[in-house]
């Protein structure tokens, strides 16, 4: 059985303007010490989705799925006190933000050691040594002296390394990491990556990866879910992904990496994720889709075989790709 | 926000409507606003609305209670004191002075201090020290107290009050002056106007003020209200307005030993303070959430 | 720390001199002789004139007088109240701890009910809870606080006979003044229910004290909650599995604490520009009283001592909020250490 089942997950927002669907259905499926990445752009309800199972969503928003299960136990059906003794300690999550995302009242012991006394007990007291292994595993060198730092006496990538120690400090079964690399320096953001894994392996966690960069997902990640606008429109493993993208979106994705360029520009993809007021009928994606038809605009696409379209690219023809203007299929 | 981007274009008519749009959306906000409206218009027409001359003693009904009390008269709805005034029209003229007292002392204060505050951070250097500096010790001093030493210097009197009372509120205005020019001289559009040889004044006044002048505004209606309560309150310790004057506080203090016999000639006043005050906050309040972006949304 | 000390001392320097600039002006644009003045009404011959004119020093160029004060007022010298022929400073002090007492019963008071209602008025955002906290803190705000201990005592002392009217301590009760501050001496001394009468008297000038500083810390409460609360820390503290209690009373309100002193060091002058009204409606015999009659007696070396002691009163709070401020703000102390 998977550690973490989720069915159709939906979370809305009750807004000014109307209810915003933030997320629109998404199932996931982690298994035990599995690396799953979730990709899509900003606004496509990634971190919403990871902070609903999380129950770190402010009270304006409504969350809703089929299942959400979570080592045999329901977290749908929990109340917050039950909730509350699995956060933090079998499911954690670092952000995107390391800077503003620890206390800068406390020292980084304070906040490490206090998580171990929320899920164990005992005093603060009694974990410093545990604290200052966990720094000296997340490669902060004078872990003793760091002890007694605040945040603002930290580097980014320094936060960084003490929120990710203290995530795992209770040995989680899951770690989500929300884009855990976006605010940092480039040069940090491959250590930081680097780290991540390494614990993930000596530690036999799963790792749920948020990014946007599918270069991360190529050098990390077995499966990886796209998401656009709050919809799932592809999962498969990554390495069939990388081979064959069955969704236009996926395949956009791809070619907008540096690597794929073939020619001087970048493949971007034109337009922007629609909001709340612009969404278009039919697939989300259409306006944007290169391979749209009417079919497309009029319709919303099903899902099949974990894919989102009407017209799923079924045999990636790479002489076509050379003008994304060109529709394959009416060729 | 593609709103804002709209209406920086749109014509003064529109920012209009935008303000009031997000002015209206708070109820208490336009509560106050309308009670507001109702004392501007009370104290406007005092001398019709007013059942009596606020002077007029009659003797023969001295004390006498409200009119739903017993033994009170219609005539004299909420009593009379100790001289037989009527309580009703000495508050309705009270209103007048309270109002002129507040609008004196913000457009003194605010005026003096958005000129020395623009001047401060447009043209900095000792001018700057030196004003700020000023600022500082008038702040240091309790503004009640500083008011209290100004008009035993000036004398007694409502006239005197308002001005002390204005000198006291300067400084906030200077500061929030000061630092939104600071703030809005480093803007493109001011050095735009610098290019196009745009003079010092001209920069001053027609670029840069109307720029700061959202917090200077709201600034001003806080200063409206506790100008009032200021008012009242040197008119209570018998350093503003002077007896028989009807102004509120003067009103309480006069009474005040009639605490016990006839409170009503002192619970009166002081709710016509209290709601004036509370009128005026409420505004001030929907105004600050009207006029910052940064709480527009929230 | 030490620097930081330092330079905020140094800030202070020019509005210690700005203070004292207006103390020694106050005196000398009295309008009429400031021989008159200080004589009173007796009235003084020719040549006692200029003898007095000597003595004060009023003969010489006014820059010489400033500085002749100035030094006076650094060697602790603030001249002899006209009315009681004792030292201004004796006065002042002797008074004082009357109105420190009651301001610090007032602030305690403040920061007791308002902080809890900001906190639960920021966590039930838009509620009716929220709305009801707000609603009366505005009122609160916008109370003439000598009218509100009128109203007082006509509800309290007079209906419902529960608390004294005016004073610190009833006649019957004997206590020598040890520390000054009435609630300890009667602790200290052996007349049995002094402390409870004292406490009685307290009870009303304290709400009255304490009415705008607590709709103030309640409103700023609620507002530095807010902000706090949707920081990522506050996220993060929640992402740690601690309760509602915990990440609200250790992470959110350490942070938000930061404002609110600040908004509790800018109540120091508004308490006592309150303590003028509310000593004056009780019969509090404390410094607000105290120069109210000294206005009104034309005492005015009372008046300029007691304006510049107050002056300095607030400085010296002022400073200790901002050295305590430094200490709940790990940042501000080691950016200052840098720097």
């Amino acid at each position: 059985m998977a550690l973490l089942e989720i069915a159709n997950l939906t979370v809305e927002f009750a807004t000014a303007t109307g209810s915003l669907r933030a997320v629109d259905g998404i199932n996931l499926s982690v298994d035990e010490g599995e690396i799953l990445a979730i990709v899509g752009e900003s606004g496509s309800g990634k971190s919403v989705a990871m902070l609903a199972l999380m129950g770190l969503l402010p009270w304006t928003a409504k969350v809703s799925a089929d299942s959400m299960l979570f080592d045999g136990q329901d977290l749908l059906s929990m109340d917050d006190r039950q909730r509350r003794k699995i956060i933090g300690k079998d499911i954690s999550m670092i952000f995107q933000e390391p800077m503003t995302s620890l206390n800068p009242c406390f020292t980084v012991g304070y906040q490490i050691t206090e998580v171990l006394c929320q899920h164990f007990g005992g005093s603060r007291r009694s974990y410093n040594n545990r604290a200052i292994e966990l720094l000296h595993q997340v490669g902060i060198p004078a872990a003793e002296t760091r002890l007694n730092a605040y945040p603002h006496q930290l580097s980014g990538g320094m936060c960084q390394r003490v929120m990710i120690a203290m995530m795992i400090a209770c040995q989680p079964k899951l770690l989500i990491a929300d884009e855990p690399t976006t605010a940092l320096d480039v040069t940090i953001q491959a250590q930081i990556l680097e780290l991540l894994i390494e614990l993930q392996q000596s530690h036999g966690m799963a790792l749920i990866l948020i990014t946007h960069d599918m270069a991360v997902v190529a050098e990390t990640a077995e499966h990886v879910v796209v998401l656009y606008a709050g919809q799932q429109v592809e999962q498969r493993s990554v390495k069939e992904l990388f081979k064959s993208p069955q969704h236009p979106y996926s395949e956009a994705l791809l070619n907008a990496l540096p690597e794929r360029a073939q020619e001087k520009l970048l493949n971007a993809i034109p337009g922007v994720v629609p909001g709340q007021m612009d969404r278009p009928k039919g697939c989300l994606f259409n306006p944007r889709c290169s391979y749209a038809q009417e079919m497309c605009r009029q319709q919303p696409p099903e899902l099949r075989d974990g894919i989102l379209c009407h017209y799923p690219l079924a045999m990636p023809n790479p002489s076509m790709r050379k003008d994304p203007d060109l529709d394959v299929r009416t060729q | 926000m593609n709103h804002s981007a709209v209406s920086s274009k749109s014509t003064l008519g529109q920012q209009w409507q935008e303000f009031w749009f997000y002015f209206s959306v708070s109820k208490t906000a336009v509560a106050g606003l309308v009670f507001l409206v109702l004392v501007v218009f009370v104290a406007l027409f005092a001398d019709v609305i007013s059942p009596h001359e606020p002077a007029e003693q009659y003797r023969q009904f001295a004390k006498l209670p409200p009119a739903w009390k017993e033994g009170g008269q219609m005539q004299f709805f909420l009593g009379t004191d100790y001289a037989g005034r009527d309580m009703l029209s000495r508050i309705i003229h009270g209103s007048r002075l309270s109002l002129l007292a507040g609008s004196i002392v913000v457009i003194l204060s605010l005026s003096i201090g958005v000129l020395l505050g623009l001047i401060a951070g447009y043209r900095g250097g000792w001018l700057e020290i030196l004003i700020m500096r000023v600022m500082d010790t008038i702040m240091a001093v309790p503004g009640l107290l500083l008011a209290l030493v100004l008009v035993a210097i000036l004398g007694p009197g409502l006239l005197n009050a308002m001005v002390a009372i204005a000198i006291t509120y300067t400084p906030y205005f200077v500061r929030l002056t000061r630092a939104s020019t600071l703030s809005e001289l480093n803007r493109d559009y001011v050095t735009a106007s610098k290019m196009t040889g745009a003079s010092s004044t001209r920069l001053m006044f027609v670029s840069i003020l109307p720029n700061c002048m959202a917090p200077v505004i709201v600034q001003g209606t806080l200063s409206f209200s506790t100008a009032i309560l200021d008012t009242a309150a040197l008119g209570f310790l018998g350093m503003g307005a002077q007896a028989p004057t009807p102004e509120w506080g003067t009103l309480i203090a006069e009474n005040r030993d009639l605490i016990l016999n006839a409170p009503w000639t002192v619970t009166f006043p002081g709710i016509a303070i209290l709601l004036a005050v509370l009128a005026i906050n409420l505004v001030g309040d929907g105004l600050r959430d009207a006029l910052d972006p940064k709480l527009k949304r929230s | 720390m030490l620097r930081f000390l330092i330079n905020r001392l140094m800030l202070l320097v020019p509005v210690f001199i700005g203070v004292t600039v207006v103390a020694f002006g106050f005196i000398r644009v009295l309008p009429g002789d400031p021989v008159e003045v200080l004589a009173g009404e007796r009235g003084v011959s020719a040549e006692k004139r200029v003898e007095i004119l000597a003595n004060l020093g009023l003969d010489k160029p006014v820059w010489q007088q400033y500085l002749t004060y100035l030094n006076d007022v650094l060697h602790g010298n603030l001249g002899v109240s006209v009315k009681t022929n004792r030292p201004v400073v004796e006065e002042f002090f002797e008074l004082f701890p009357a109105t420190a007492e009651l301001a610090i019963c007032a602030i305690i008071f403040a920061v007791i009910i308002g902080v809890p209602a900001g906190i639960i008025a920021a966590l039930k955002r838009g509620s009716k809870i929220d709305q009801g906290i707000m609603g009366i803190s505005l009122i609160g705000y916008s109370m003439p606080i000598f009218w509100w201990g009128l109203l007082l005592i006509i509800l309290f002392s007079n209906t419902l006979n529960l608390t004294p009217v005016s004073g610190r301590l009833s006649f019957l009760f004997d206590v020598d003044p040890v520390t000054g501050f009435m609630l300890i001496d009667t602790l200290l001394s052996d007349e049995k229910g002094s402390f409870l009468n004292a406490l009685h008297h307290l009870i009303l000038p304290t709400v009255v004290l304490g009415t705008i500083p607590l709709a103030v810390i309640a409103r700023q409460t609620r507002s530095a909650m807010l902000e706090v609360l949707s920081e990522d820390y506050v996220r993060t503290a929640r992402a740690k599995g601690l309760s509602t209690f915990r990440v609200v009373t250790i992470h959110a309100l350490r942070n938000a604490m930061i404002t609110v002193v600040t908004v509790i060091g800018l109540m120091v002058a508004i308490l006592l520009a309150g303590a003028i009204l509310t000593e004056t409606i009780f019969g509090w015999p404390g410094i607000g009283k105290w120069i109210i009659f000294s206005i009104f007696a034309r005492d005015y070396y009372a008046v300029q001592g007691g304006l510049l002691l107050i002056a300095i009163t607030i400085m010296t709070v002022n400073l200790i909020v901002d050295l305590l401020y430094g200490f709940i703000n790990p940042r501000i102390l080691h950016q200052k250490n840098k720097s």
